[in-house]
């Protein structure tokens, strides 16, 4: 299984997605450029965390314009797998593809730190592996994570078994402790805390793995 | 401009009449007012090291590991495999005084930037704060915007260009109340032959402008922090540049893809004195002359000065000697990265900077009397004044059951959690050991199997005290901290915090500072690979304490770290180095003494050098071993305080200690003396037989318990806590001044 790893001007966990898909789980990755029009022949896609393009304005709200967002955008409407980490959540849920916002952590101050998170559904591409509500013990690192949608969406993505991960501990302000959710197709999620960071046990956890091999096991196997 | 250079003129420049005389016969001309600013910000203490330099040969810099010492941007040395690291310390006080935000941000900026400028990309950073008191009923509120600030502006630029901040260590005196410390260290990785240096050559080679543009902002920073803070000079604001973090990512990449095309000669960042000092310093290096023509120079505002645009600080430029004829390659990887790059000048034969601007030869100065030839001043010494040697008022009536949880929450103690989660420490996927986790910051590097520990320290209380054994204290520290995680000690940086120079008693703290750090970086074999001065840390008169802080890089095998908590009840607790000697003089600078008792006298612990290799020795060998479940060397706060911390792991593991020895019991829990860690390990017998192998004391003072924490001095009780109670106080209390 093929993963393409988007890279903004501005990511900066591109090579960390890359080495969790390439080293820990043993898939071939290759990395591509914002300003492609096509994503080669990628099965998975993962937008990465970072800063975009500075995101001096609203995370993500440039990158959504990039040449790269229109083939992420194709590749998602024909049920690509794509999966947004942190900074890529946040330039999902600005192109469309994801529901809510992300606006600033509730203590207004950047948050670097493991918590703990329960898996919701299994009825995904990112999470089959993952038995719903079992905890994994992920990372977060962001200012702006904080996950904002009206209620009507929020009950929606309930009824809908869209929510893919909750906190436990909820340490930016989500609402309903919302920490990954998934688009209607369940082929898009947007996750704040970061799976690539806990995907080899040298790091001090390995649980963010599950959600690599819940693709690599989900996904049909191409040449 | 053609302003004539008056008296008065020179003095605002901040040049004395004689280094206005040799800037005359150097010339054998009067120069221009360009010139003339162009030799203010060279011949500044903080570019040129003029108070410092005869001194700081006496640092020892070379080593079998030493690649590159002191003289580039950054000094580097071999860690095998193929790799090299790059690392520096750098001081952003006077600046992050001004403007806490972007002062701090900038600072990691050039430090950044001082890194990738050699080739290599930067991993690591770690930083080594000093504020004044948070509690302060009259400073408070001024000293916690300054650290919100400080810490806010280091995350905002670390974060986004997507380096980890590890770690390091903030600490609060009175003295630093109108003067903070914001000392940055930074450390890259890259393969050896891909090392680049900030030396010009090829003459008729293009000289290449690439990133922000140049505006008015920062003229004069590099003056700036070579004077002391008056009144006024919460007007300097307009020197403190802005920070542009994804800029400066975008040159990293940029610059490393650029380098890889092979059609890079030289190459150096612009930081203080900017575009003067980045042509000058090249030309000189590579003693070779540098023309350049400021019309091509990309410029922010309309109508700067030559004046204007050879001293703006702008941030986020880079200066760049390419091969004649594949500057295209060059081009092109800058157009791919969005970056503005302009050819702005051509290296030249004759060794001279050589300034076009309008059509107009503006400045015409030899490379090498500007870089390298600034005045050397030996400026007078006076002997340092010995500290009271007894306390005020001592002894009260110790009170160890009420004591320990004070001293957890005292600001140097307590944990920096508030400050370092703001940072993204995990950033790259190899931080081993980030913030509080260890005793030194790990990072692994994924291409060779090796780890590099990184430590940062210094003890402006113990070198006030006295500045070479304080000194020596940090280096001991810093040599301690990464053997406590099995780490090899091989070099080292340093930032020396001082005050004015031109007062003996200052200069006096200087030199010995220097002195104690060669002996005992001679002694632990960790030549100094490069630095930063920054003197006039002085506010109204009043200086603050000598603060060297010491950057100590280490290497071990890449595996899990041993880190600072008890993993396990029933595990026997080694005090490696023993319990250790303190007498009344040597307790006047403890934490104890600080928070508690409310005074300062005598003399920082002794230091027995030998001693201490021979425990930090031992504690590498008792890792290799695989003995060591948990290690924590004993610093601020000793005892005591090391054995709350061993307690604050998720499992809460607590300690039933009972100390053999009969000092008093404050003397004896809080005393800071070196040369100390405590183990817990279930083969106390092998750890014993490795200490006795070094010939260093290794008592079994206890064992580690399902809860709690109980010390006893032979058997009489000095305290029994419960581990949530201290945890939070230790937790608690930075947040809640904040």
């Amino acid at each position: 299984m093929k993963f393409g790893v988007i890279v903004f001007p501005g990511s900066n966990c591109d090579h960390d997605a890359f080495y969790a898909v390439a080293h820990n789980l043993g898939q071939p990755a290759e990395f591509i450029w914002h300003d492609s029009a096509s994503l080669g022949g990628v099965d998975a896609v993962i937008l990465p965390g970072g800063f975009a393009y500075g995101d001096y304005l609203r995370c993500g709200a440039i990158a959504k314009f990039s040449p790269v967002m229109k083939a992420v955008r194709d590749f998602a409407a024909a049920g690509g797998p794509v999966l947004g980490i942190c900074n890529g959540f946040q330039i999902l849920v600005e192109a469309g593809l994801l529901p809510g916002a992300l606006i600033r952590n509730r203590g207004l101050k950047f948050i670097c730190r493991e918590l703990r998170l329960r898996a919701g559904t299994r009825n995904s591409i990112f999470t089959s592996a993952i038995p719903p509500g079992q905890v994994l013990r992920v990372p977060i690192a962001h200012g702006e994570g904080c996950y904002y949608a009206d209620e009507r969406t929020l009950d929606e993505l309930e009824a809908e078994d869209r929510v893919a991960f909750r906190y436990i501990d909820n340490a930016n302000g989500s609402l309903r402790d919302i920490a990954g959710v998934l688009s209607r197709g369940r082929n898009v999620m947007g996750m704040m805390p970061h799976p690539e960071r806990a995907s080899d046990p040298l790091m001090g956890s390995d649980d963010g793995l599950a959600v690599f091999r819940s693709m690599l096991t989900s996904m049909p196997v191409t040449a | 401009m053609t302003a004539a250079i008056t008296p008065e003129l020179v003095e605002q420049h901040q040049l004395t009449p004689a280094e206005y005389a040799k800037i005359v016969e150097i010339l054998g001309r009067e120069p221009s007012y360009t010139e003339l600013g162009i030799f203010s910000v060279m011949w500044s203490e903080h570019c040129s090291y003029k108070s410092s330099r005869i001194h700081l040969k006496k640092l020892p810099t070379r080593g079998t590991l030493v690649v590159q010492g002191p003289g580039e941007n950054a000094g580097i040395i071999d860690i095998g495999g193929g790799y090299v690291i790059a690392f520096k310390i750098e001081s952003h006080n006077h600046p992050s005084f001004i403007e806490p935000f972007q002062g701090a941000a900038t600072g990691s900026g050039g430090i950044l930037r001082d890194i990738f400028t050699m080739g290599a990309r930067p991993v690591a950073v770690l930083d080594s704060l000093r504020f004044g008191r948070l509690d302060d009923p009259h400073t408070g509120p001024r000293n916690r915007r300054i650290l919100s600030g400080v810490v806010a502006g280091i995350a905002h630029y670390g974060n986004c260009f997507g380096v980890p901040t590890l770690g390091g260590e903030c600490l609060f005196e009175p003295c630093y109340d109108g003067n903070p410390l914001v000392n940055v260290f930074a450390l890259g990785v890259c393969r050896k032959e891909d090392i680049f240096y900030a030396k010009a050559a090829g003459v008729g080679n293009p000289v290449i402008y690439v990133g922000a543009r140049t505006g008015r902002d920062g003229i004069h920073g590099a003056s700036m922090a070579s004077a002391e803070f008056t009144e006024e000079s919460k007007q300097k604001r307009p020197n403190v540049q802005v920070g542009d973090p994804f800029m400066e990512k975008l040159l990293l990449e940029a610059c490393l893809e650029a380098m890889h095309t092979g059609a890079i000669v030289g190459i150096q960042d612009m930081g203080a004195a900017g575009l003067t000092c980045s042509t000058c310093e090249m030309g000189s290096r590579g003693g070779v002359g540098i023309e350049i023509e400021l019309d091509r120079v990309p410029q922010r505002a309309a109508g700067m000065t030559s004046y204007e645009i050879m001293l703006s600080e702008s941030q986020e430029r880079m200066l760049l000697v390419a091969d004649k004829g594949r500057q295209d390659e060059v081009f092109a990887v800058f157009r791919k990265w969005g970056l503005e790059a302009a050819e702005i000048g051509v290296v030249t034969g004759d060794g001279k900077l050589r300034v076009r601007h309008h059509g107009e030869i503006v400045a015409e100065i030899p490379n090498r009397e500007l870089a390298d030839e600034a005045p050397l001043y030996d400026r007078p010494v006076a002997p340092v004044p010995a500290a009271a040697r007894e306390p005020a008022a001592w002894p009260r009536g110790s009170d160890p059951q009420n004591d320990l949880p004070r001293m957890l929450a005292a600001p140097d103690v307590c944990s920096k959690r508030w400050i370092w989660e703001q940072y993204d420490y995990q950033v790259r996927t190899n931080t081993l050991a980030g913030p509080q986790r260890a005793d030194a910051a790990i990072i692994r590097i994924k291409e060779t199997g090796t780890s590099i520990a990184m430590s940062l320290d210094g003890s402006g209380r113990y070198c006030r005290l006295s500045p070479r054994q304080g000194a020596q204290l940090a280096v001991a520290e810093a040599c301690r901290n990464l053997s406590t995680v099995g780490a090899r000690p091989v070099a080292a940086t340093n930032c020396l915090n001082f005050g004015n120079p031109e007062r003996p008693g200052i200069m006096a703290q200087l030199v010995e500072a220097i002195k104690g750090m060669a002996e005992a970086c001679r002694f632990f074999d960790t030549p100094i690979t490069g630095g930063n001065v920054s003197l006039y840390n002085e506010t109204l008169g009043e200086g603050i304490f000598p603060t060297p802080v010491m950057g100590i890089v280490g290497l071990l095998k890449t595996e899990a770290p041993v880190t600072i908590p008890f993993k396990n009840p029933g595990r026997s607790i080694v005090l490696l180095g023993g319990v250790g000697d303190c007498d009344q003089t040597c307790f006047g600078g403890t934490q104890y003494a600080k928070e508690i008792l409310q005074d300062f006298w005598g003399l920082p612990p002794a230091l027995d050098l030998d001693y201490e290799k021979r425990v930090q020795a031992a504690m590498r060998h008792v890792i290799e071993h695989g003995l060591a479940e948990s290690a924590h060397d004993l610093s601020d706060g000793g005892l005591g305080v090391a054995l709350a911390e061993c307690c604050f792991g998720p499992g809460e593991i607590g300690a039933q200690v009972d100390l053999a020895s009969d000092l008093r019991p404050e003397l004896l829990l809080f005393h800071e003396g070196p040369s100390r860690i405590l183990i817990s390990t279930a083969h106390p017998g092998k750890v014993a037989a490795i200490a006795a192998g070094w010939g260093v004391e290794a008592p079994v003072i206890g064992a580690t318990a399902e809860k709690g924490l109980e010390i006893r001095q032979r058997t009489v009780t000095l305290g029994a806590w419960e581990i949530a109670a201290l945890k939070s106080a230790y937790d608690s209390a930075l947040g809640t001044q904040l």
